[in-house]
C-alpha cells in the first residue's frame, strides 16, 4: 500500500458490498416473495431492483428487502416502497423492465409512477 | 448479484455449539436452490449473546436468530431467503421490557435489551465484518487511522491524542496509555518493541480472544500506530495457544496486511516500516503478567521481573518496550479517526470510553457486552445480562478474576469505573464479570481463586509461592469446619503480608478474593468457624442431610439413589402415610445429593 488513494479504493469497491449490512435507508424496497410471488416471476424483479440500487449507488439510501404474500395474488409479482414520512406506494403485476421506471422516476425523481400502482389495476 | 448477507458468528462460543455445521449446512442448500450468487455467507466473529448461539443475522431484514441448528437451516432457506417470510420461532427479540412482544413486530438487534445499552467501540467490527477479509475491514474505514497518522500526525501528535482521550489500560492495572507511550518514545534506543498482550488468563473473561477472532486486523492497525508513536519498527502479539480460532485470524490477518504494504517497509510511502509476529502462550496464568510475558517471547522460563526498570525503559530483549492489553489497542483506530474529544466524551471523570465485560455465571444472557464507563452493576445485571434466573437473590458480582474482589448487592447501584472499583476494595481486571445468586458460599468462591494461583504462581518469589498455599490451607480448615477465629485473623495478616512483599502483579493481587470476601461477607466465614455452618449450603464436611420423617412417604426412592448405602428404613410411619419413614445415618453419608435431588415429595433437605 504506497498511498490513501489505493486504501479509498479499496474501501468504494468494498463499501457496495458491506452496505446491505449497514444502510438503514430512508426508503425500502419491499418485494412480495411468497409461492404466488414467486411463480408469477417475483425473483427476476428482486434482483433487477438489487441490480439497479447498486448500479445507480444507491446503497446508502435504499434498502431493497422481501416479505411474504400480502393477499393479492392475482396482481403478482406486488412490489411495495415505503419512504419516510410518505404514504406507501403499492405497485402491481411488475417486470424486470417496469423496474426500471420505478427507479428512475419513483426512487431517483420521487414521483410514484402511477401507471403500475394498485390504484391504477382496478381490483 | 448478492441481494443478501447471512451472517453466522464463527466465534469460539458458537463454534461449540456447531455454527460450522450451520454454515456448511446452509452453503449446501443454498447450493441445491441455486441461490450461491444471491445470498453471500459470511462468517463473523462474537456477537456477545454467546448464551443463544450459534446466533444468525439476515440483511438486509437485520432479522436476528438465535440457537440456529442444523436441522434449522432448511426452514430458513425455504421461508427466509426465498419467500421472504421470517421464521419467527428462532426470532431473538427480547427487549428486556416486562411486557413479552409479539414476535410477529420485527425488532431490531439495537433494540434488544441485550444490546439496547450497549455502546461497541472495540467490538464495533465483531459480528459484523468476516474477519477473514481484509478489504471489510477496509470498507469500515480499517487503516484510515494507520494512514492518518503517517501523513497528517507526528508522533507527539498521535501520543498527544491517546493522552488527552483519557484512555486507560484495559488489561487491569488501568495505566494511562498515552503516559506509557510517551515513557517508551523517551527512552533512548536504537531498537524498539510493541508487544500485545494477548495472554488472557482470568477464568471466564474471554473479550480479547473475541476481538481477535472478530476484528484481528484492528490489532494490527494499532500495534503499527503505537510503533510509529514510540519509534519501534517490529511487535509481538502474544496469544495463548488455547485460543486456536485467534491465532489462526490473527496470523491470515498480518498474511494480508503484509500483501497490502500495510506491514513492512515503508507503509504509504513514508519512511515507517513496521513488522508483527505471533508467539504463542503455553497457557500459564502468569505470562499475562507483562515483564514474565517479554521473558517468555524471549524464549526462557515465563517468570516475572523486578520492576524498576520498567518495560518502556528496559523491555523486551532489554529494549525499550510498549505492552498493550488486545482491548487497550482496538480502542486506538477509533481514537485517531474520531478524535479524543469524542472518546472523552464517554465515561466517568477518570475512566473514559467503553469498557468489555465477559458475562458469567449466574446470569441470563452469559457472553460478551461493551458499556461506556459508569453504567451501573444494576444495569449491566438486570437490564443487559436479563438477571438472575430461575427467580433467585443476586448475592455479589466478581471482578477482576483471581486478582479482583468483588461487589456484594448492597452495592449494586455503583458505577462501574476504575477507581470507584478501587475505592470498594475490587479491581475492574480484565472484565471479566461473574455473577453469584445466594447459592454461592463466598468462602469456597474464594477458596476456588486461591487454588488457581496456588497453582498458577509460578515460584520465584516466596510470598506468592508459600503464602498463597498457606491462605489456602486456612481456607481448606475453616470449610472443612475446624477453623477458629483466630484463623480469620491469621488470613487478614498473612493476605496483607502476601500483597505487599510478592514480587508481581499476580502475588500482589492473589489475597484480594479472601479479602474482599471477608470485607463484604465476614459472617459467612463467621458461620463456618462459630456455628460450623456453610449458611448457602455448598461446603460439604459442613452440610448434614436430614429427612423430615413426617414428610417421607416411605417410597424408598432414596435409599435406591444413595450410592453409601447410608439411608434405611425407620420404624416410625408418619401420621396420614402408609409405609414407614426413612433416614440417613450422618456419619457414613458422603453428601453427594442424590437423595435430594431425588425426592419428590421435598421431605430431604440439606441443614
Amino acid at each position: 500500500m504506497k498511498s490513501l488513494e489505493e486504501l479509498l479504493a479499496i474501501k468504494a469497491k468494498m463499501q457496495d458490498k458491506v452496505a446491505v449490512r449497514t444502510s438503514s435507508g430512508d426508503i425500502r424496497v419491499v418485494v412480495g416473495m411468497a409461492t404466488c410471488g414467486i411463480a408469477a416471476g417475483a425473483r427476476p424483479v428482486l434482483n433487477a431492483f438489487v441490480e439497479a440500487v447498486s448500479k445507480e449507488e444507491l446503497g446508502d439510501r435504499v434498502t431493497v428487502t422481501q416479505t411474504g404474500c400480502i393477499g393479492i395474488c392475482q396482481y403478482e409479482p406486488v412490489v411495495e416502497v415505503y419512504e419516510k414520512d410518505k404514504e406507501k406506494v403499492t405497485y402491481v403485476n411488475m417486470t424486470a423492465e417496469r423496474v426500471k421506471d420505478v427507479v428512475e422516476k419513483h426512487i431517483k425523481g420521487g414521483k410514484p409512477v402511477t401507471e403500475y400502482t394498485i390504484g391504477a389495476a382496478k381490483l | 448479484m448478492i441481494r443478501s448477507h447471512v451472517l453466522i458468528c464463527g466465534g469460539t462460543g458458537c463454534t461449540s455449539s456447531h455454527s460450522h455445521e450451520v454454515i456448511n449446512k446452509l452453503a449446501e442448500e443454498l447450493k441445491s436452490k441455486g441461490l450461491e450468487d444471491e445470498i453471500k455467507i459470511v462468517q463473523t466473529g462474537c456477537f456477545g449473546l454467546c448464551a443463544l448461539g450459534p446466533v444468525m443475522i439476515i440483511y438486509p431484514e437485520g432479522t436476528f436468530y438465535s440457537c440456529v441448528t442444523v436441522d434449522d437451516v432448511p426452514e430458513i432457506v425455504d421461508e427466509h431467503l426465498i419467500k421472504g417470510r421470517i421464521v419467527q420461532r428462532l426470532v431473538y427479540n427480547d427487549t428486556g421490557d416486562k411486557e413479552p412482544l409479539d414476535k410477529s413486530v420485527p425488532v431490531s438487534l439495537s433494540e434488544t435489551g441485550f444490546y439496547k445499552k450497549q455502546h461497541r467501540v472495540a467490538l464495533r467490527n465483531c459480528g459484523v465484518i468476516n474477519p477473514e477479509s481484509i478489504d471489510e475491514y477496509i470498507a469500515m474505514d480499517g487503516y484510515f487511522a494507520l494512514a492518518k497518522v503517517l501523513k497528517e500526525m507526528t508522533p507527539d501528535d498521535v501520543i498527544k491524542c491517546i493522552s488527552d482521550s483519557g484512555l486507560r489500560g484495559r488489561g487491569g492495572g488501568g495505566f494511562p496509555t498515552g503516559r506509557k507511550w510517551s515513557f517508551a518514545k523517551a527512552s533512548a534506543g536504537d531498537k524498539k518493541y510493541v508487544v500485545c498482550n494477548a495472554d488472557e488468563g482470568d477464568p471466564g473473561a474471554f473479550m480479547d480472544r473475541s476481538v481477535l477472532e472478530g476484528d484481528p486486523h484492528s490489532i494490527i492497525e494499532a500495534m503499527a500506530i503505537a510503533g510509529y508513536a514510540i519509534g519501534a519498527d517490529e511487535g509481538f502479539v502474544y496469544v495463548r495457544a488455547e485460543y486456536p480460532i485467534a491465532v489462526k485470524r490473527l496470523s491470515i490477518a498480518i498474511e494480508q496486511a503484509r500483501e497490502y504494504g500495510l506491514l513492512g517497509k515503508n507503509i504509504f510511502g513514508s519512511d515507517f516500516s513496521f513488522e508483527l509476529h505471533i508467539r504463542l502462550g503455553a497457557g500459564a496464568f502468569v505470562c499475562g503478567e507483562e515483564t514474565a510475558l517479554m521473558t517468555s517471547i524471549e524464549g526462557n522460563r515465563g517468570e516475572p521481573r523486578p520492576r524498576p526498570p520498567f518495560p518502556a525503559v528496559k523491555g523486551l530483549f532489554g529494549k525499550p518496550t510498549v505492552e498493550n492489553n488486545v482491548e487497550t489497542f482496538a480502542n486506538i483506530p477509533q481514537i485517531i479517526l474520531q478524535g479524543p474529544e469524542w472518546f472523552a466524551s464517554m465515561g466517568t471523570a477518570t475512566s473514559k470510553g467503553t469498557k468489555v465485560f465477559a458475562l458469567g455465571g449466574k446470569i441470563k444472557h452469559t457472553g460478551l457486552v461493551e458499556i461506556p464507563m459508569g453504567t451501573t452493576l444494576r444495569e449491566i445485571i438486570e437490564d443487559i445480562g436479563g438477571g438472575i434466573p430461575d427467580g433467585k437473590k443476586f448475592k455479589a458480582a466478581q471482578t477482576g478474576g483471581p486478582s479482583g474482589g468483588c461487589i456484594p448487592a448492597s452495592l449494586i447501584d455503583t458505577e462501574v469505573d476504575y477507581d470507584n472499583l478501587v475505592a470498594i476494595g475490587c479491581m475492574m481486571g480484565s472484565g471479566g464479570l461473574i455473577v453469584m445468586d445466594e447459592d454461592t458460599c463466598m468462602v469456597d468462591m474464594a477458596k476456588f481463586f486461591l487454588e488457581f494461583t496456588v497453582d498458577e504462581s509460578c515460584g520465584k518469589c516466596t510470598p506468592c509461592r508459600i503464602g498463597t498455599r498457606r491462605l489456602l490451607e486456612l481456607l481448606n480448615k475453616i470449610t472443612d469446619g475446624n477453623g477458629t477465629l483466630e484463623d480469620i485473623d491469621r488470613l487478614e495478616e498473612l493476605c496483607n503480608y502476601i500483597r505487599q512483599n510478592s514480587l508481581c502483579g499476580l502475588g500482589q493481587t492473589a489475597p484480594n478474593p479472601v479479602l474482599a470476601t471477608l470485607k463484604f461477607f465476614r459472617e459467612e466465614y463467621i458461620a463456618h468457624v462459630v456455628d460450623k455452618k456453610c449458611p448457602a449450603g455448598v461446603c460439604k464436611n459442613l452440610l448434614t442431610y436430614v429427612i423430615d420423617q413426617d414428610k417421607c412417604i416411605g417410597c424408598g426412592k432414596c435409599a435406591k439413589n444413595c450410592p453409601a448405602d447410608t439411608i434405611f428404613k425407620t420404624d416410625y410411619v408418619a401420621p396420614g402415610h402408609k409405609l414407614a419413614s426413612y433416614t440417613i445415618d450422618p456419619a457414613k453419608c458422603v453428601k453427594c445429593g442424590a437423595c435430594l435431588s431425588g425426592c419428590k415429595f421435598g421431605a430431604i433437605s440439606k441443614q
